[in-house]
């Protein structure tokens, strides 16, 4: 166990590695224009040359790269250009990161307890009217781009219950519709797996010997037939966060949260390259760490999976 | 060849006619067909009776077809608008902005007085050109990857260990990240998306390969002198075809999902090519007047029964492809 643990981590360290630095090369590809924001104009020639040199752009790549990641380790990402300009990155960032983490975490719950119950209920009523009103409601979240539901959503829902459209923090109403729209894709997913699975699991061989031996329905269902359907379940935590990290750059920015994902969207209009760059990443460590979680959390589950290989 | 040996042949040949005479086709019975124990087994038509068997797969299979046929004709018919050309009135030669929805212009116009009906093909055309684009690179590729990662052993490990690499990167990051490194053009779009979208494909065929590689049926084909190509053809091939055609089936939805989230976020096609993307955008900055919802809401319709039907076509598809589920 420790052995693939620490194999797993270096994997996970290597490809944030190698993130890094291919973020790092891609970012110097944009046109210098991009470093001046709004001042671009007002200089001339000499100037701008100065201060690219004075920001260590003129020296050679290798060196920049190592310079960066000094910087890295240090905690320091750069400064803003154009979205709050002089402004260090990590100290704008660092406001939002409440936001993003509570609205995170709390849709994965709602996914990961409402998707499951909604499973087990499906896989209860095999095709009978819920199970083919839960296919119904599957289908039309993994088909439909979550871009255009989360927008009906904001329209009429909040139309109907008489909700401000945007997020307020003081306003715990406002609070709800972003948290339950987050939810609905991981919902989904968890729910077609456990169904997927449970009824899998419901055509085997000792499912039938229970039943022979008199045990109820029921007990069938939860000491058996869910422990075994639930091992496989942990393999999609990782995906349910990498999706949530999708879900929340767009709920964020639709509801006006002060979170990251809403922060991104901003500054990708505002074309402010280092803030893209410093969010770019931190996505990217939040995706490598949550498959590294969910790796890790599975080997733990499940004996089965041969650790050494 | 002797004399007599030519001779014979001619003479049979003359007499050919009248052998044809003396034999008559029999008719081909399943019944009797079965008793000798010959299966009429043909895993085209299985697949196909199984497909078709599903009533939603069929009605939405015509649907398919005919809106697709629709889509890529649309601007040849009669009375149709361009999709890019603003509308002015006649008299006061002022844009016809913000029109609802009437004899004219069936969707109504849009903000700077286009024809949205037109705009809304236009558008379909665009996005789904891109996800087949998309979905036949994920197919080519995946399968090529996926053939040689399980079949060459010794190309195992490090196409193992690229996969695990790029897999630990969130799909979305990626292409926010090329899309924004780049000019917002088609290309751009179909690389960015291109860029990823195979190795879920490729993961996908190199389980397959290696669990059919060692199959005992393939073994006793090897060992009966079958061809290889007979092998890749007859045993590997079916079960790769549904694959295939699932990938490229939902290859429409996320592709279109994709173009919609990049278009949000400000790094969709340039604003003046019609797309599903940006039309569902450019609703969208509308929807404070309830009354000029409708630009959000045909858009959206549209893209919804696009989405949801490749999505059920190609589920049921790989079901009715798979040769378990033949009789």
């Amino acid at each position: 166990m420790l052995k693939y643990s620490i194999k797993r981590l270096f994997q996970s360290l290597l490809t944030l590695f190698i993130i890094v630095t291919v973020v790092f090369l891609l970012m110097r590809l944009l046109p210098e224009e991009g470093y001046f924001g709004d001042a671009y104009e007002k200089l001339d020639e000499a100037q701008r040359e100065a201060i690219l040199t004075s920001m260590g752009l003129r020296d050679p790549i290798h060196i920049q790269l190592i310079n960066f990641y000094k910087n890295l380790l240090k905690g320091d990402l750069g400064e803003s250009i154009t979205f709050r300009p002089r402004v260090p990155v990590m100290e704008i960032i660092k406001d939002k990161v409440p936001y993003s983490l509570y609205f995170g975490l709390a849709s994965i719950a709602i996914s990961l307890i409402v998707g499951i119950s909604l499973g087990i209920a499906m896989a209860r009523n095999k095709s009978k009217f819920w199970d083919k009103l839960g296919t119904g409601y599957i289908v039309f979240v993994r088909a439909v781009p979550a871009a255009v539901y989360f927008l009906f959503i904001q329209i009429y829902i909040t139309d109907i219950f008489k909700l401000p459209m945007l997020f307020k923090i003081d306003d715990p109403k406002t609070w709800i519709l972003p948290t339950i729209s987050m939810s609905l894709g991981g919902i989904a997913s968890y729910a077609m797996w456990i169904r997927r699975y449970m009824v899998d699991e419901l055509n085997k061989d000792y499912v039938k010997l229970a039943r022979a031996k008199g045990l109820d329905s029921k007990k069938i269902m939860v000491r058996h037939v869910f422990r075994n359907a639930f091992v496989p379940m942990a393999q999609y935590l990782p995906a349910t966060i990498l999706f949530t990290i999708s879900g929340s750059i767009y709920i964020e920015s639709l509801y006006s949260i002060p979170g990251m994902g809403g922060l991104l969207v901003e500054v990708i209009k505002r074309q402010d390259n280092t803030l893209v760059q410093a969010l770019v990443l931190i996505y990217s460590s939040i995706g490598i760490v949550g498959l590294f979680l969910g790796d890790i959390l599975m080997a733990l589950f499940d004996p089965r999976i041969k650790l050494e290989r | 060849m002797g004399k007599g040996a030519v001779n014979k042949l001619r003479n049979s040949i003359e007499n050919s006619i009248k052998e044809d005479e003396l034999f008559e086709f029999a008719e081909f019975d399943e019944e009797e067909a079965k008793r000798g124990g010959y299966s009429n087994y043909s895993y085209w038509r299985s697949t196909w009776k199984v497909f078709i068997s599903n009533r939603l797969a069929a009605f939405l299979l015509i649907l398919m077809a005919v809106l697709l046929l629709f889509t890529f004709i649309q601007p040849y018919l009669p009375n149709q608008k361009s999709p890019t050309k603003i509308h002015n009135h006649p008299e006061t030669n002022l844009p016809l902005k913000n029109l609802r929805p009437n004899e004219e212009f069936w969707f109504g116009t849009n903000s700077i007085g286009q024809d949205l009906w037109a705009r809304v093909w236009s558008g379909t055309r665009t996005s789904l050109m891109i996800a087949i684009i998309v979905g036949l690179w994920e197919a080519i590729v995946g399968i090529t990857i996926g053939a040689l990662w399980g079949y060459v052993r010794w190309l195992d490990r490090p196409i193992t260990e690229i996969y695990n690499i790029i897999n630990n990167i969130p799909k979305t990051i990626i292409l926010i990240l090329m899309t924004y490194i780049m000019k917002p053009s088609m290309f751009t779009m179909i690389f960015a998306i291109c860029l990823t979208s195979w190795i879920d494909m490729a993961r996908f065929v190199r389980n397959l390969t290696i669990i059919i590689r060692d199959r005992e049926y393939n073994l006793a084909s090897k060992c009966l002198g079958t061809p290889t190509r007979r092998i890749i053809t007859k045993n590997l091939l079916p079960y790769l075809v549904s694959v295939i055609m699932l990938t490229i089936a939902l290859s429409i939805p996320s592709t279109i999902g994709y173009e919609v989230f990049l278009t949000y976020i400000g790094l969709g096609l340039p604003v003046k090519t019609p797309s599903l993307g940006n039309l569902v955008n450019e609703g969208r900055l509308l929807i404070l007047n309830p009354s000029q919802r409708y630009q959000l809401i045909f858009p959206s319709i549209v893209v919804s029964v696009i989405t949801i039907s490749f999505y059920i076509l190609g589920n049921v598809f790989s079901d009715a492809a798979d040769p378990k589920n033949h009789v």
